[in-house]
């Protein structure tokens, strides 16, 4: 008896802190986003209500609708991109690098980025595809064009690059982790049984590293999908996303309960897709 | 189909292939990033091809500037202090994760868990929305509360994953001598789990360093350093911003060794 009192002590001790913390400051807000969502705008600023108008005019307005519809759309193909290029790099890693140290130096090389500030690498696309950037001059100086073009910058596909550029680590990752967690024997089996090199990756190697892939869209759509940073550098009206817009609800536009209504409506996108992958990771560990 | 399978094929049996697409990967990775730091020591204000000449002025240019270096301070200031919070509240709600059943444990976690998976504006804007609420002002240390809670879930994580692998024997056997809890969380659970809590407070303070979104809405007069760099930005892009990136980027070059020497530490 003195022994659980003791251990409930100690429970309690331990815990209190992070409790209180995550109450108050995590708890706490989201209750008020969420209640915030249902006030209406009254110039100049905002008054207390309960209607739903925020969520119909998200929805009815093409505005927010459409800027909701492209966010996915760009954070969709920025994780296809990321896939195209990670799974083969992963694949290489794993099966086609003989050495474990030139295999772990290569990865590392490609996990290194995530510690260079977003920010800067966000803004050195900026640099090299503007109008009087680094591409453009670049082109002139080798006398493949005459004059700058703006076609590179400010529009959906900077934004995919740049997007793709700077997540294209969280695509690696997962990917890696599951090929490398397929037993090597599986393979041979399979090559045993007379499948060539090509049939096998289709049969055997690509099944089983879809648990990574999924987890490795979800990381790289989430992450595009609430960005609002490369937007603002190379984006422009044509690549603005549900954050921007969001951002500028609590700004110039000063219209907080349709900003909160749309960040629930991020929120809950968000967290369908990761409960979602969630499942379906489960479900393929339980095959495996 | 088969003789697109047998193409297939033939590029999957060869090395040259997945080497071509390896290679423009790290192109890919690493060619903007040699960008930044060649305009760094260009002599034109634009950044444009060819670089004419060289020089260092726009790092002279830097320690000059009194706005870029109270940023600097105040990032510093932010991070430090955001990264010790969320040691003080990561690692005991690790420990409870790991050692105590409680009431409300499965909601616990996934509160605890869930910045790493929402969007940073989310964060930023419901305690923007908190503060405004209690009447608070926005400052550094707004921030601060800000960036803490962001990032506890990476303590959180890295040190659950660690206490996980530790054997539950230790606790029993420190206990069996007579050792207090508190005793056998500094003496026994706490070396063992050491690696984990510096790496992972090394990663939380890289992070806040270069935190955006929720600094963004939680900052009032102060600018950190990522903010300061943005704003920076709004008004044209000169070879100072890649003289900074530089500066950044080497700092992150000497972190990025430091955790890798202690990952190998833990290896061994």
């Amino acid at each position: 008896m003195k022994i659980i009192q003791r251990g409930k002590l100690a429970a309690g001790a331990v815990l209190s802190l992070p409790l209180i913390w995550t109450i108050l400051f995590m708890f706490v807000p989201y209750a008020i986003l969420f209640v915030y969502s249902f006030w209406e705008k009254k110039y100049p600023t905002f008054e207390a209500a309960f209607q739903f108008g925020n969520y119909f005019t998200i929805f009815t307005d093409p505005q927010y609708f459409q800027v909701l519809l492209r966010t996915g759309k760009i954070a969709a193909f920025v994780s296809f991109f990321s896939a195209l290029l990670a799974y083969p790099f992963a694949y290489f890693l794993i099966f086609k690098v003989k050495t474990n140290g030139t295999r772990q130096l290569l990865y590392m090389a490609v996990i290194a980025p995530l510690w260079i500030s977003y920010l800067l690498r966000a803004y050195t696309w900026k640099t090299i595809l503007g109008t009087n950037g680094i591409l453009n001059s670049f082109l002139i100086w080798a006398g493949i064009t005459n004059e700058p073009t703006d076609i590179f910058l400010y529009n959906q596909f900077a934004m995919i690059l740049t997007l793709t550029y700077v997540f294209i680590p969280f695509m690696v990752m997962p990917i890696y982790t599951s090929l490398e967690k397929i037993p090597k024997n599986l393979i041979e089996a399979s090559a045993d049984l007379g499948l060539n090199g090509f049939m096998t990756f289709i049969k055997v190697t690509l099944p089983l590293s879809i648990p990574g892939l999924v987890a490795g869209f979800t990381l790289t759509f989430c992450l595009s999908f609430g960005d609002f940073i490369a937007s603002f550098l190379v984006g422009g009206p044509d690549g603005l996303m549900i954050a921007n817009v969001i951002s500028s609800q609590f700004g110039a536009a000063l219209n907080w309960p349709l900003g909160s209504a749309l960040a629930i409506i991020m929120l809950v996108i968000v967290l369908t897709i990761i409960s979602i992958s969630d499942r379906f990771e489960r479900l393929g560990e339980a095959k495996l | 189909m088969t003789t697109t399978t047998t193409l297939f094929s033939r590029i999957f049996s060869t090395d040259g292939a997945f080497k071509a697409v390896a290679t423009s990967v790290l192109a890919f990775l690493y060619a903007p990033i040699i960008v930044l730091v060649m305009f760094s020591f260009s002599d034109s204000r634009s950044l444009s091809w060819p670089i004419k000449g060289l020089t260092f002025d726009w790092y002279l240019k830097l320690f000059q500037n009194e706005d870029l270096l109270e940023a600097i301070g105040n990032s510093f200031y932010v991070a430090s202090c955001s990264t010790l919070l969320t040691l003080i509240i990561g690692v005991p709600a690790a420990l409870a994760l790991n050692r105590y059943n409680f009431f409300g444990k499965s909601l616990f976690r996934k509160l605890v868990l869930l910045p790493i998976a929402l969007p940073g504006i989310i964060t930023g804007i419901s305690m923007l929305n908190l503060f405004k609420v209690v009447g608070f002002n926005l400052s550094l240390e707004t921030v601060i509360i800000g960036h803490a809670t962001a990032l506890i879930a990476i303590i959180v994580t890295q040190v659950f994953a660690r206490l996980e692998r530790l054997p539950k024997s230790l606790d029993e056997a420190s206990a069996d001598l007579g050792a207090s809890g508190l005793q056998t969380f500094l003496f026994v659970t706490l070396p063992n789990i050491k690696t984990s809590v510096i790496g992972a407070g090394l990663l939380s303070f890289t992070l806040s360093f270069d935190e955006i979104p929720v600094t963004f809405f939680l900052t009032g007069r102060d600018n950190t350093l990522p903010m300061y760099i943005w704003s920076t930005m709004r008004r044209g892009i000169t070879p100072e911003i890649n003289a900074v990136g530089t500066l950044i980027l080497c700092l992150s070059a000497i972190l990025i060794i430091i955790s890798v020497l202690m990952l190998r530490d833990k290896n061994q």
